[in-house]
């Protein structure tokens, strides 16, 4: 049995512990906007917080996950006004908005870490999610603005 | 008279010129409107020869609530460009004159004979969709001002449709749309004469850039649904085992292992269908489990054995090899204009070249995904595919059912680029259904199933010759290409191109040289071949945009001023009667989208001015341009790049200006021009398929990179023609990518002298 925190809630798990944490919160809990990519971390869709860090869910066993606290997209902020969602409105960062999700909690664990980052600091924070339809320009412009209002 | 109240002076002039003693004669003051009424359809397009055509027909799209809420159908999948869920909508609501905060937007299911074309490709959304859906915005304001005059008992010349409400103007009074939205959905669609679409003037998002995505709010908060993102009661998950080459089938296998995976229900085979399978599933070994991680596990202990039938042989290296030695030879003829033996045989130099592009993979975010089921004898289908109404008859044809018994719900596409089009992945879903009794099934491709089992952007060889007189004028181009068809998915495999890949950047070629000659090199498809984002032009647009520059070099001549030399002065140029394949101009007529000279000549001129062309750069900095047409659109790309010692190479800066006629929704523009530096960026960098015993030998992100933020393009500036409502609107979603590898290649070429002839150029320049 695994016990975890997934967006405040407690939660117990009683599957295969090498299922990963990403396969877990969309199959078991229905916590789609973590998104599947490409299953081994090379592409940040599944980006979601253990106990305030970013990581790559699809990474993550569940046997590993046992008194620890997720966040995910839909735990983010409960009317979805984080300043990293807000920056993400306003200045139309998505197309397909697929990565998004991931984007988003990738940005905001670094402005928790790093409330004010250099312009490298949020290439380099940023440079693990990947965006096929090549949203970058507005990404790094959407974090810098967040950052600007937190 | 009551339309001088009405009408802004300005349409009135307008009338007078037009007649209006016509006008009076044929009676009353509704068909006194008609009259001095714009033609609902002021231009042919290509619409009207696409399966299914357009439905303007608000009774279809529009609904109307008591509260007022105004409820637009998005009939096309949406991908990303915003097109479907957004730009259509807008330009609805801009008709109607709706408040868009009161707006609605809801997805169809599949189904052309209702709602006309739904075939999300080409570029076409808008170009084929404004003017159906303003006359549908328009007609649905017209009824809601019929059904206020009749409740009022007034004419209805004297009421107008403003911000939602209609008004009485000779007594002021107010009517919201919801109030009479019962009445007026009640009434017979008027002929598309009898309505008047709005000037431009009046527009209130058309032209703005003012309505942010549709689904913008829930993508931020995960609420917006993919086809990977369905869930439904009692949902099982499957995964495949497909044949690692096209054509092969399973030999034998045993699940043993698999069975006893936790979670594991089912195993079921699914078989091949033999060559042209249009979108046919590959077949192979299916793992139903009761979660997605089950029938992975299950998926990995399964023991196959395939065989791999005849494309086995299929090798990328030796298949360049082939390639290349067809070019080298005198191939079918494509397009002829003058005698290029001659004057290449009379010509004081002959410059030659070859270059080489390999296969693409889309690599959408959102691998392939859909779920199926049948409930009370109807089967219900959920996939993010760009083609809702042919999928849905595909999915049927596959189940022995007819359309109408199929409901075909479209998702989100979390990226299609092409890749989408094809619904092999609904196919498979709808057939596990069918063998699990009409269960719920949902079929899950991981990365390496999209990477290794997908319809690839063809691999293509272009040789150039071009004859320079004298006085170094250019006066032959001969220009051969071979690439395996598309078309080989269609019919048993043609070896040659189709009029739609011929005109996508080669036969359309727009230059001002006397003596032109395209010929094909034979190129027969091992491996499905599927089109990409911008397809044929990409590779077309990079070797024809590199082989200008490498002219105006050998020339010592301005790479900018030689393109434009090259182009010529503005004119028509119409390759019709010198094609041996009936002329594909994006399926448009020609009339309404002529190949402009002008319009190429100012998109150039306009992108090189913006990014300053011929200032000077410090060492290692380069600039190169590139300007091509396709999707009938005008786009140049200006690159600015930067080389260091080692050969590393960076982007500060990408200038690009696009002529697509009138442009509906620039914000949206602007999003897809960037994304395509992105994308132009990967494939010039990385892009590269490679095929080994027919095994394509990649998988997923670690050997098909993607370019990240740390080497995208620092900042692309998109510079937009603007073009008033009677200059036809052309595509946007495709044209973008084209012109930025060709004016990467030359900008490096200007920063350090080295030419690439062959693709990708990888990390470092060699």
């Amino acid at each position: 049995m695994v016990n975890l925190r997934v967006n405040g809630r407690e939660r117990t798990f009683g599957g295969d512990p090498s299922m990963p944490l990403m396969w877990y919160l969309r199959d078991e809990l229905g916590l789609t906007g973590t998104k599947y990519g490409c299953g081994v971390a090379l592409c940040g869709a599944c980006t979601v917080h253990l106990d305030g860090e970013a990581v790559r869910s699809c990474g993550v066993p569940m046997s590993d996950v046992g008194g620890k606290a997720v966040i995910t997209i839909e735990g983010l902020d409960a009317r979805g006004e984080h300043p990293v969602q807000i920056a993400w409105r306003n200045l139309g960062v998505p197309q397909c908005g697929y990565c998004q999700c991931g984007q988003i909690m990738q940005a905001a664990a670094l402005l928790k870490a790093k409330p004010a980052p250099s312009d490298k600091e949020i290439t380099d924070a940023m440079s693990g999610n990947l965006c096929r339809c090549g949203c970058y320009q507005r990404i790094h412009a959407a974090v810098r603005a967040a950052a600007k209002g937190a | 008279m009551t339309h001088h109240r009405t009408q802004a002076a300005p349409v009135i002039l307008n009338v007078s010129r037009r007649g209006l003693i016509k006008g009076m004669a044929a009676g009353g003051g509704l068909v006194l409107a008609a009259q001095f009424a714009r033609p609902a359809r002021a231009y042919p397009t290509g619409a009207d020869a696409m399966p299914n055509k357009t439905v303007s027909d608000p009774h279809v799209f529009v609904q109307i609530a008591r509260n007022g809420i105004v409820t637009i159908v998005a009939a096309r999948a949406e991908m990303g460009t915003g097109a479907a869920r957004t730009t259509l909508p807008l330009i609805v609501a801009d008709e109607l004159d709706a408040d868009w905060s009161k707006v609605r937007v809801v997805q169809s299911l599949g189904d052309e004979k209702k709602y006309g074309n739904q075939d999300t490709d080409g570029s076409r959304s808008v170009r084929h969709f404004i003017q159906p859906m303003r006359l549908c915005g328009a007609s649905a304001r017209t009824m809601l001002e019929q059904a206020a005059a009749k409740r009022w008992g007034v004419n209805a010349a004297e009421c107008v449709a403003q911000n939602h409400e209609i008004v009485h103007k000779p007594s002021g009074r107010k009517l919201g749309y919801g109030d009479v939205a019962e009445d007026a959905a009640k009434l017979p669609t008027p002929a598309a004469s009898r309505v008047k679409l709005k000037e431009q003037s009046a527009f209130r998002y058309m032209g703005k850039g003012n309505v942010p995505l549709v689904d913008l709010f829930d993508i931020t908060v995960g609420a917006a649904t993919y086809g990977q993102d369905v869930r439904l009661n009692d949902m099982k998950y499957a995964v495949i085992a497909r044949p690692p080459v096209v054509g092969g089938k399973v030999a034998s296998f045993d699940a043993t292992e698999t069975m006893k995976v936790a979670g594991v229900e089912k195993v079921v085979t699914l078989d091949p269908t033999p060559a042209p399978a249009k979108f046919a599933p590959l077949g192979g070994v299916a793992v139903i489990a009761k979660n997605t991680w089950a029938a992975l596990k299950g998926r990995d202990a399964l023991k196959i054995t395939w065989d791999d039938g005849p494309n086995r042989s299929y090798d990328s290296a030796a298949y360049k090899a082939m390639l290349e030695a067809n070019v080298r030879k005198p191939g079918k003829m494509e397009r002829n204009q003058g005698d290029v033996e001659k004057a290449l045989a009379s010509a004081a130099k002959v410059v030659t070249a070859e270059y080489y592009g390999p296969h693409l993979h889309h690599a959408t975010m959102e691998p392939p995904a859909a779920t199926a089921r049948m409930l009370d004898g109807k089967w219900d289908v959920w996939a993010p595919v760009q083609s809702p109404g042919g999928t849905r008859d595909d999915v049927a044809a596959a189940l022995g059912v007819k359309p109408e018994d199929v409901n075909l719900n479209c998702t989100l596409l979390g990226g299609g680029f092409g890749r989408k089009s094809k619904c092999d992945f609904a196919i498979e879903a709808a057939l596990l259904s069918k063998a699990m009794a009409g269960a719920t099934v949902k079929v899950v491709w991981t990365r390496e199933d999209d990477v290794r089992h997908g319809f690839y952007h063809t691999v293509t060889v272009d040789r150039f010759e071009a004859g320079l007189d004298a006085s170094n004028k250019v006066v032959a181009w001969r220009h051969r290409s071979a690439a395996p068809t598309f078309m080989a998915n269609f019919e048993p495999d043609p070896k040659r191109p189709s009029g739609i890949e011929l005109g996508m950047g080669w036969v359309d070629t727009p230059f001002n040289i006397p003596n032109i000659r395209m010929e094909s090199g034979e190129a027969p498809a091992q491996i499905r071949v599927g089109w990409f984002r911008s397809v044929n032009n990409v590779m077309h647009a990079w070797s024809v945009q590199s082989f200008i520059a490498e002219l105006a070099a050998q020339l010592g001549r301005d790479q900018k001023d030689f393109l434009l030399e090259m182009i010529g002065p503005g004119r028509i140029v119409d390759p019709r009667k010198q094609v041996s394949t009936a002329f594909w101009d994006y399926g448009e007529p020609f009339e309404t989208y002529p190949i402009d000279t002008g319009r190429l000549r100012k998109v150039a001129e306009l992108a090189a001015e913006r990014a300053g062309w011929g200032r000077t750069l410090p060492k290692g900095h380069g600039l190169g341009i590139a300007a091509h047409r396709s999707f009938v659109s005008y786009i140049a790309t200006v690159v600015e790049v930067v080389v260091d010692d080692k050969g590393s190479y960076t982007i500060p800066r990408v200038d690009t200006a696009i002529d697509c006629g009138f442009c509906v929704n620039p914000e949206r523009v602007r999003s897809q021009i960037e994304g395509a530096s992105v994308m132009g960026l990967t494939l010039a960098r990385y892009g590269e398929i490679t095929v080994k015993n027919g095994r394509v030998e990649q998988g997923n992100f670690d050997d098909v990179p993607i370019v990240r933020i740390d080497e995208s393009p620092k900042e692309t500036r998109v510079h937009i023609v603007e073009h008033g409502i009677n200059v036809p609107a052309s595509g946007v979603g495709e044209p973008g990518v084209p012109p930025f590898a060709p004016a990467l290649c030359n900008a490096i070429f200007a920063a350090t002298g080295k030419r690439i002839r062959k693709l990708p150029i990888g990390e470092k320049i060699a």
